[in-house]
């Protein structure tokens, strides 16, 4: 058995291993709904943007009106979300992803 | 002293800098790695400023301030476009791409594919986005030199292009990616804190009160029969008398910007360049606070002009207002320290706006040199068999080549209207390699059909509907004046591109059986755990 196809069965195995499997569905359950939700509402912006011009000009406080504050709040979310996903990515997803990459480190060796 | 002598010596000042870092970067520079990723060496924090300083161009810089100081609130819709894209580029591609790919774009979709044709794609489509964001900002530094120094003469403009150029090519070829990142640091530092000065000087001439900033924007600035129309969307994009195609058009071009930045080649190595996956997700956390904290500071320098230099002050200086905010710089600088304030702002920001140039078009010829001797040279021609001292060799004459060729190409496109060349970059990047590179990092199913139909689609579907569309033909602001073989309605091609890209991916691999199991568990926990990610090189 050469040394390439052993570190295929390597990477099979823990694909196939439910510690892989809950990493991999901890990560798409937490990126992917997040990444339609910011493409939702950014979206939204742009459309409001072309469609909604009356809605967008109502001044809020002096000349402030709802489409720079919109658009504030894209910046908003932006940063947010940023700092969640840092955050779920330190809490949840490293301490398994490091203990499954010691594995098979150990076992290419 | 004047501005344009005081301009001379800070700009000249920067370059001598730059210069010595990128002598010292490449005795720095021994092994392939050191020369495409800079040893994998930069810290987070390091690369989140590069990351801003590759990204941050002239174009976001003059261009976006220049829309909103014309025509108000529109130019925000596009920093928050170029914002927002940035989590496409965290949450689903930085870590990955860092875990799974070792120098281009392209390693991670040669990964579980047949190299040579996914390598070849790829490669076009890096060279092809690279390029025309390159000859963006080329002919830009030739428009600026002329407003900053005022030099207008046709040859003055083209020697000005001759020489950024020339000093990208230095930084390329000699610092390679250390150099250029350090360059880039150095610009991003040099841009935030000349933006955040004139920044702060504006609202302080209006007590901090930005309600009172925007209120004399608009009545400055704004249409006389309606000023507050300046603070609300629609004077620039998808405006009324346009109908319902400008409006389609506006989607058309924010699709573009949220969904490129994560398919642009140049921002795709930065991942590359820091030692863990970890540093990646870091950096791009760093850029996304630097680049977002920028375009605040863009939409007061855009407003701020508006009210304090108006509207057809920054007209005359330039159609495209793009000296927006040089012209603030010295306006403000001159009520609030009288005459020579006014001088050394405005050869600060000057002087700060070539720095942006250089380190962009810097990071842009890198991307499209690494490209070519990566994935072109030593994977195609030498199909794999090219030493890692022949690749670094071929990498530093394609970037000569590359950066000869942009050298030429903005000469020639002197004058013309070449603003849309960065629309369609993140446009083809969009509808080419943003799919291809999802598709290979996320569907089982993905091959090599799969991935050389998307990028080829995406490419070819953006670049045939801008040439039919109104930028080439048809009009007094077309490429083309006089000719009109106008098809396609839209300015912007990413709401049909986009989807077709998708599309063509799709198709092309379910038409092909190819399917290769123990490939994609590699690149799925590869790409998930970080085992076997390349590491760091130490000196």
């Amino acid at each position: 058995m050469t040394t390439q196809e052993h570190d295929a069965s390597v990477y099979e195995q823990m694909q196939e291993s439910s510690e892989f499997q809950e990493l991999k569905r901890r990560f798409r359950r937490w990126t992917f709904p997040m990444t339609v939700a910011f493409l939702v509402w950014y979206l939204l912006y742009v459309v409001l943007s072309g469609w909604a011009r009356g809605f967008m000009a109502i001044e809020l406080f002096g000349e402030i009106n709802v489409g720079l504050i919109f658009g504030l709040l894209q910046f908003v979310s932006t940063f947010l979300i940023a700092w969640a996903y840092a955050r779920h990515a330190e809490k949840v997803l490293d301490p398994i992803a490091d203990k499954l990459r010691h594995e098979v480190e150990e076992k290419t060796q | 002293m004047t501005s344009t002598t005081l301009g001379m010596i800070l700009f000249l000042t920067f370059v001598a800098a730059t210069l010595a870092i990128t002598f010292w970067a490449s005795r720095q520079t021994k092994t392939a790695a050191d020369y495409y990723a800079g040893g994998r060496s930069f810290s987070g924090v390091q690369n989140g400023l590069a990351i801003g300083g590759d990204y941050m161009s002239a174009a976001s810089f003059l261009g976006i301030a220049g829309i909103i100081a014309l025509s108000g609130y529109d130019g925000f819709l596009y920093s928050i476009g170029f914002l927002v894209a940035w989590l496409v580029a965290l949450l689903l591609v930085a870590e990955l791409m860092r875990n799974s790919g070792k120098f281009t774009m392209a390693d991670v979709l040669a990964f579980r594919m047949s190299p040579r044709p996914v390598r070849t794609a790829a490669g076009v489509s890096t060279i092809v986005v690279s390029i025309f964001y390159l000859l963006a900002q080329m002919v830009g530094a030739g428009a600026l030199v002329g407003l900053l120094l005022g030099i207008h003469s046709p040859a003055g403009k083209a020697w000005t292009i001759v020489g950024v150029g020339a000093l990208m090519i230095v930084y390329v070829v000699f610092g390679g990616m250390k150099g250029t990142t350090w360059v880039q640091i150095v610009k991003a530092v040099l841009l935030m804190s000349g933006a955040a000065l004139v920044t702060l000087l504006v609202l302080g001439k209006f007590g901090f009160n930005l309600s009172a900033l925007l209120g004399q924007a608009a009545t400055v600035s704004g249409p006389k029969a309606n000023p507050d129309a300046f603070l609300s969307p629609g004077l620039k994009y998808g405006t009324e008398a346009q109908g319902l195609a400008g409006k389609i058009d506006l989607i058309s071009l924010g699709l573009a910007l949220v969904l490129g930045t994560a398919g642009l080649p140049h921002i795709l190595i930065r991942f590359y360049t820091v030692p863990t996956a970890k540093d990646a997700r870091k950096s791009v956390l760093w850029g996304i606070g630097i680049i977002g904290v920028f375009y605040l500071l863009t939409l007061v320098l855009g407003f701020g002009a508006a009210a304090l230099v108006g509207k057809t002050a920054i007209a005359e200086g330039d159609a495209a207002g793009n000296t927006a905010a040089p012209m603030l710089a010295q306006r403000i600088g001159e009520e609030i320290f009288g005459s020579f304030g006014g001088t050394i702002l405005l050869a600060l920001i000057g002087a700060v706006a070539f720095a942006t140039i250089l380190a962009v078009v810097a990071g842009l010829t890198l991307a499209s040199s690494s490209s070519f001797s990566h994935d072109l040279y030593a994977h195609v021609f030498k199909r794999g068999q090219a030493t890692e001292r022949q690749e670094v060799v071929v990498a530093r004459i394609s970037a000569f080549v590359i950066g000869a060729a942009a050298i030429g190409l903005g000469i020639l496109a002197q004058g013309q209207n070449v603003a849309f060349l960065v629309a369609l970059a993140f446009a083809v990047a969009a509808s080419g390699n943003l799919p291809a590179i999802l598709y290979s990092l996320f569907w089982k199913r993905f091959n090599t059909v799969g991935a050389v139909s998307a990028i080829y689609g995406g490419l070819v579907s953006a670049l045939l509907l801008v040439i039919f569309s109104p930028v080439v033909s048809g009009g007094p602001t077309a490429l083309f004046k006089t000719a009109d073989f106008v098809i396609f309605p839209l300015s912007n091609p990413g709401i049909v591109s986009i989807p077709l890209g998708f599309l063509c991916g799709w198709i092309g691999t379910v038409l092909s059986k190819e399917y290769n199991a123990a490939k994609y568990a590699e690149i799925e926990v590869r790409s998930l755990t970080g085992v076997g990610a390349e590491k760091a090189t130490k000196h």
